[in-house]
């Protein structure tokens, strides 16, 4: 190990000691259920809205989309935009209604005007789904870090790394709870908008603080000229990948406001203003990060020769901290790039226990409790149940993650929103304003979601029938998007709607009214904590 | 928790009779005269982004200004657009349905005073 080396390494270990720190004071702050699974509801909205965005600014926003921009250039910005749009879903339709109508986790929104064990069994399944995706776009992510980092292209630092962050965030989630996990994303957050804030100025005082110089400069020594600067570069060469694209573009925009992880922070404050005010500060720092990572991306694009950049462009970021440090080799370079280097572990760590610990919740909140103790057991021995559980879907991670090694981040984590905008979505919005919807309807859109979105991937050009699948010897894809989305949403709401007319429930007409008078006045919602 | 496998206990009327009250229907109305424009607006502004930045190049790469491109501009406008609504909303909500909100939750913990439960 070179000086760099070191540097970088004391970066990472600084990184992981005050996680765990964090983690061992909030366990001492966590007495009971409501403080492990919802933090007490004791964040403010300015809290919330920054462990929201630590939750959400991911390795595939902050690596992946500024690769994507310095390798695609415009089309890499199109992903950031579908991103953030999405927080008006969340913001107008779901935030409220789930603080004030649920406890703490997405099922109990939907189980609470319809048959219990049905309704949270198909939702546990989909929260686990999308959390594994999720989880497994990170932990591939941290690997390829790392092993890039050290500049080894070994399988066993990949390895050890995936299984060292798999580790890490059992630790975080079972002894630090949902309390230890939002400090672990508050402190993430404020780390990325600060490294990240810092190299945009960097970049911008190269180019006199003109973007269109920087755009021209981009342009430029992409070698690909102005087209680099207009749509169309990676999803406009055919029909098929312009209706790909826009297929993309939906999940984007609704899976959001399904995703189960995000959906349980919303828990986490004391009443439903100020989870409103926690999206409105979400919204607001994950705009100025998109809008960061516009600079970043076309500002590696700008400075770093197109031949430097590896295939997938995950390292465009930390490569432009060592770049506007002073270069290759300088010891300004080398610190800034440790640094980046370590904000993007640190992404990656609070965004995998926001993930396990929303998985583990489910299981056993919406399915251990309900179906095998038909909800007899105690708040503590569920918590017990949770805490297995995240030490078991860590370990699943873990054992997925190294094989999953050679399928790609973006992808991973475009399916994981496909999944909970056909599966999850639907049901949320049909549940608070629709009074016809019910059991039926509730397990046909989850499940119908799912399986439609998973399906269509499976038959897809990802899994076979071109050299960059995952078995490109075997041909049996006759879908030809490699988004589900398009066709996986309506049929999530079409199933929900079929499902729902097709059966009667008078109990859950009945409870729609209760549903509502509490989703939109707060009159009996779980309040906050007090110590 | 108690909790059967079958549907959840039987509601309580207070939610009955919150849900007849005139200040109900408006707090319903008005939220509703917010959200259904504005989820409308915000989802055809957006699809009419993402169909011009796949369909319409000649009108998204009319530069502008320097390097700067329509497609750029167009790009920005929605970030703006987004913050623009989230702010909307929240003064809406603050001047709007928050009064209203409260004052049926005060009714609801009333109730739930009055009634010995919790």
């Amino acid at each position: 190990m070179d000086g760099n080396q070191i540097l970088t390494a004391g970066l990472f270990l600084g990184v992981v000691a005050l996680t765990i720190g964090i983690t061992i004071w909030a366990s001492r702050q966590t007495s009971g259920a409501a403080d492990y699974y919802a933090g007490g509801r004791g964040f403010s909205g300015f809290q919330n809205g920054l462990a929201i965005g630590g939750d959400y600014m991911s390795a595939a926003s902050f690596l992946g989309i500024s690769g994507a921009i310095a390798l695609y250039g415009y089309d890499g910005f199109l992903y950031s935009i579908g991103f953030l749009v999405a927080w008006l879903v969340a913001l107008l339709l779901v935030a409220e209604v789930l603080r004030n109508s649920g406890r703490y986790t997405m099922a109990d929104q939907l189980a609470y005007r319809m048959k219990q064990r049905p309704v949270r069994t198909a939702a546990a399944v989909s929260t686990v789904a999308v959390s594994i995706f999720y989880l497994l776009a990170q932990m591939v992510g941290a690997g390829a870090l790392v092993a890039l980092l050290l500049g080894v292209e070994s399988g066993a630092v990949k390895n050890l790394t995936i299984f060292v962050v798999g580790a890490l965030m059992i630790f975080y989630v079972t002894v630090g709870g949902m309390k230890g996990t939002t400090w672990v994303q508050i402190v993430k957050a404020v780390l990325l908008m600060t490294g990240s804030a810092l190299i945009v100025i960097l970049v911008l005082n190269e180019f006199g603080f003109n973007l269109s110089d920087l755009l021209g400069a981009a342009a430029d020594n992409s070698g690909k000229g102005q087209p680099f600067l207009e749509p169309g570069l990676k999803y406009g060469a055919t029909l098929t990948s312009k209706i790909d694209f826009i297929s993309l573009a939906i999940a984007l925009v609704l899976g959001t406001a399904g995703l189960p992880h995000i959906l349980i922070r919303f828990y986490t404050t004391p009443t439903s203003r100020d989870a409103r005010k926690s999206v409105l500060w979400a919204i607001g720092l994950i705009g100025t990060f998109y809008l960061f990572t516009l600079v970043l991306g076309f500002g590696a694009a700008a400075l770093i020769k197109p031949e430097d950049f590896d295939p997938a462009g995950n390292l465009a970021a930390p490569k432009l901290a060592e770049v506007v440090g002073g270069g290759v080799g300088s010891t300004g370079g080398a610190i800034l790039l440790a640094l980046i280097a370590a904000v993007a572990f640190a992404t990656i760590l609070a965004v995998v226990a926001g993930l396990t610990l929303t998985s583990s919740m489910s299981v056993a909140h919406d399915v251990w409790n309900p179906v095998f103790k038909e909800g007899k057991a105690t708040e503590a021995q569920e918590m017990k149940v949770s805490r297995i559980a995240a030490g078991c879907i860590g370990l699943v991670a873990i054992l997925l993650a190294i094989p999953a090694q050679s399928l790609n981040i973006a992808f991973l984590v475009a399916l994981a929103f496909a999944v909970a905008a056909s599966a999850n979505l639907p049901a949320i919005l049909y549940n608070m304003f629709w009074k016809g919807f019910n059991t039926r309807g509730a397990v046909w859109s989850i499940y119908g979601g799912l399986i439609t979105a998973v399906g269509l991937v499976i038959f897809s050009p990802v899994f076979s029938g071109a050299e960059t699948s995952l078995f490109p010897e075997q041909d049996f894809a006759w879908f030809p998007l490699a988004n589900p989305g398009i066709v996986s949403i309506p049929m999530g709401f079409l199933l929900g709607f079929i499902g729902s007319i097709t059966s009667k429930e008078p109990e859950a007409a009945e409870k729609y009214t209760e549903l509502e008078v509490r989703a939109l006045t707060g009159a009996g919602a779980e309040g906050a904590v007090q110590h | 928790m108690a909790q059967s496998h079958d549907h959840a206990e039987r509601h309580d009327p207070i939610y009955d009779q919150l849900a007849a009250k005139p200040e109900f229907d408006r707090l319903r109305h008005l939220y509703r005269r917010f959200i259904i424009p504005a989820t409308i607006a915000f989802i055809s502004w957006y699809a009419l982004y993402v169909l011009m930045s796949m369909f319409a190049p000649g009108f998204m790469n009319h530069v502008l200004f320097g390097n700067i491109n329509v497609a750029l501009v167009f790009g920005l406008l929605q970030f703006v657009t987004t913050f623009g609504i989230a702010y909307l909303y929240s003064q809406y909500s603050n001047k709007h349905l928050d009064p209203l909100a409260r004052q049926l939750n005060d009714e609801y913990d009333a109730y739930r005073a009055s009634n010995g439960g919790n």
